[in-house]
């Protein structure tokens, strides 16, 4: 009876520091969102007062339009629409055939090779910027999307991760079956590796997405001509626009971070234990 | 590889020989794509920054041999030195303060009965989800030098003069260190959350009934079942510090001033604004000697508490 009485103001304040934490953060957290779109409804007179606004104006459509006349946004976007999709699904294609290779078929080497492609993860991507770029260029793709597909399919962590799902996922059972009903290896992945794995797919996908989409210093160096900007670089050129006009420059950050917004609200249970598996595992 | 007695053996082990045959070849086949690609925009340009390192060249002329020269004037530039300092000290802004609060979130939304608990993991977890020039752009503004910035309007009810963010020595770094803190947070936490979801309750149960008040479980329970969380979100934080980038371009706007230069961005500007391949392929082996020697130091630490802990038990 006496341990009963006093834990309960007790736990009654640590629910109240629990909650008011929390909600504090959530609050620092969403600012800057709402703050972002606050300042992409102003007109540049309004931004430039102080104290700074935050109530929404009504320049909502004059500010994005002034961003479709400053960089070419929806092509901007396109851009890295495609970029991103023939990453992602050519990524997902090559990692988990190397994935079943290394998993599921005996070859000399195989173990070795493996360890290779995990040594390549430790290599930070600035190493070989410079002559990779010289290699774009050589191959005459500066300005050309396949500068970014082409280099983005390689992924070591894909391979490992798509190794890692397939090893578990599928008994050589399985796999030895449809050998005998006369199936070739690549006809084993394609009916038989591949519906299983689609869990995989889609957690691999969301990250692989995400990481092209945000990727900013190689199609910096590699895309120079404006119309293959992907929306990363062409934010980048709207804010060093001269004539600082920062309710444009917000209202093209804000409506290119709509998109993303939406689609991590809609999928954002997946979105979340996607990344956890993701990075835990690496 | 094959004996003689298995060759002489019935036609079911010949077709099986020539199964194995055809699995190596399609072995070799699915993972080759890999290494194709590897080859061409991995190893090869690897091999050669570390052969362009040596030599002097504009990207377009002669290539001229250096020796070491190149290194000799990255380190004689007190700018290289200065973007080291400025990389190790953004990071540490950014990374500490923040894998800290991380931590603190974290267990705060582990809490039994909390309520509202995916609407605060949602939220935290938000600014993740955002591309690192939206975040930059947004906080350079929020950063602004000028008073109708936020930070320095709300400094201005404090009645502190407005911070010229830009150009001091510290401003650019908290500003910059900022936009990481805010950016990462979320994701920490969640990595955290993930661990600390992973650790059996009945652990906690045992401990209550020993009597273990709440930082004794905090301590010998929590912290240890989560140290490779832990560990793996200080490697990735430190990879990650290194590598900043994005965020010093465009606070700058472009104009990569020496308060705020990181090591990449002094890269970025030897190799792309000033043509000097050379120099910038000299600091990139620098920094990739650097990110290994983080590695090892890390995979040293991990195995050590790896043995400690296998020593207490």
């Amino acid at each position: 009876m006496k341990a009963i009485t006093p834990t309960q103001p007790k736990q009654l304040s640590r629910k109240a520091i629990l909650y008011s934490l929390l909600t504090f953060a959530g609050l620092v957290s969403l600012f800057p969102f709402y703050w972002m779109f606050v300042m992409a409804t102003q007109p540049n007179h309004v931004i430039n007062q102080t104290p700074p606004a935050l109530l929404p104006g009504s320049e909502l459509v004059t500010n994005f339009t002034n961003v479709l006349g400053t960089i070419d946004f929806f092509g901007a976007m396109m851009n890295s629409l495609i970029v991103s999709v023939s990453v992602t699904v050519g990524s997902l294609f090559l990692c988990s055939l190397a994935g079943f290779a290394f998993a599921k078929l005996q070859f000399k080497g195989r173990d070795a090779l493996f360890v290779l492609i995990l040594i390549t993860m430790m290599i930070p991507p600035q190493l070989g910027l410079i002559p990779s770029y010289y290699i774009i260029s050589q191959l005459g793709w500066l300005s050309d999307l396949k500068a970014i597909i082409v280099p983005g399919l390689i992924n070591a962590f894909g391979i490992f991760w798509m190794r890692q799902y397939i090893k578990e996922a599928i008994p050589d059972e399985l796999i030895e079956a449809a050998r005998l009903d006369g199936c070739s290896n690549f006809r084993i992945y394609w009916n038989v590796v591949t519906p299983a794995i689609l869990p995989a797919f889609a957690t691999l996908g969301i990250i692989v997405f995400m990481n092209v989409w945000n990727d900013f210093l190689w199609p910096l160096v590699v895309l120079q001509d404006q119309s293959t900007h992907t929306l990363q670089v062409a934010l980048r050129a709207l804010s060093d626009s001269y004539n600082r006009d920062y309710g444009m420059i917000l209202s093209g950050t804000f409506w290119a971070t709509v998109p993303l917004i939406i689609v991590f609200l809609l999928f954002n249970k997946a979105f979340i234990s996607s990344l956890t598996q993701g990075a835990v595992k690496s | 590889m094959v004996s003689n007695s298995e060759k002489y053996t019935e036609k079911k082990v010949k077709r099986s020989m020539s199964q194995e045959k055809r699995n190596s070849i399609a072995g070799y086949l699915f993972v080759s794509p890999f290494f194709i690609l590897f080859a061409i925009f991995g190893l090869f340009p690897m091999l050669f920054s570390f052969y362009l390192a040596f030599f002097k060249w504009n990207g377009l002329g002669e290539m001229t041999f250096n020796g070491i020269n190149n290194f000799t004037i990255i380190f004689n530039d007190p700018i290289f030195w200065k973007s080291i300092y400025n990389t190790v000290v953004i990071g540490l802004l950014g990374t500490v303060p923040q894998l800290i609060v991380a931590f603190l979130l974290a267990y705060a939304l582990n809490a039994q009965a909390l309520r509202f608990k995916n609407t605060f993991r949602v939220a935290i977890f938000m600014p993740y989800v955002t591309s690192i020039v939206a975040v930059a752009i947004l906080f350079s503004i929020i950063f602004n030098s000028q008073s109708f910035g936020l930070v320095n309007s709300i400094l201005g009810v404090f009645g502190v003069d407005p911070i010229v963010f830009t150009q001091s020595e510290w401003g650019a770094k908290i500003a910059i260190a900022t936009m990481i803190f805010w950016r990462w947070v979320g994701y920490n936490t969640i990595i955290y959350l993930a661990g600390m979801q992973s650790i059996s309750s009945d652990l906690y149960e045992a401990a209550k009934i020993d009597g273990a008040t709440l930082s004794q479980q905090l301590r010998y329970i929590t912290l240890p079942m989560l140290k490779p969380f832990i560990l793996f979100t200080v490697f990735m934080g430190t990879i990650g510090s290194l590598q900043i980038f994005t965020e010093p371009l465009i606070f700058f706007g472009g104009n990569l001033r020496e308060e705020g230069i990181t090591v990449v961005a002094y890269l970025y500007r030897d190799a792309f604004e000033n043509n000097f391949f050379g120099t910038a392929s000299a600091t990139a082996i620098v920094l990739f000697g650097i990110i290994m020697i983080f590695s090892v130091l890390n995979l040293l630490i991990t195995n050590r508490l790896g043995r400690g802990k296998a020593r207490k038990a």
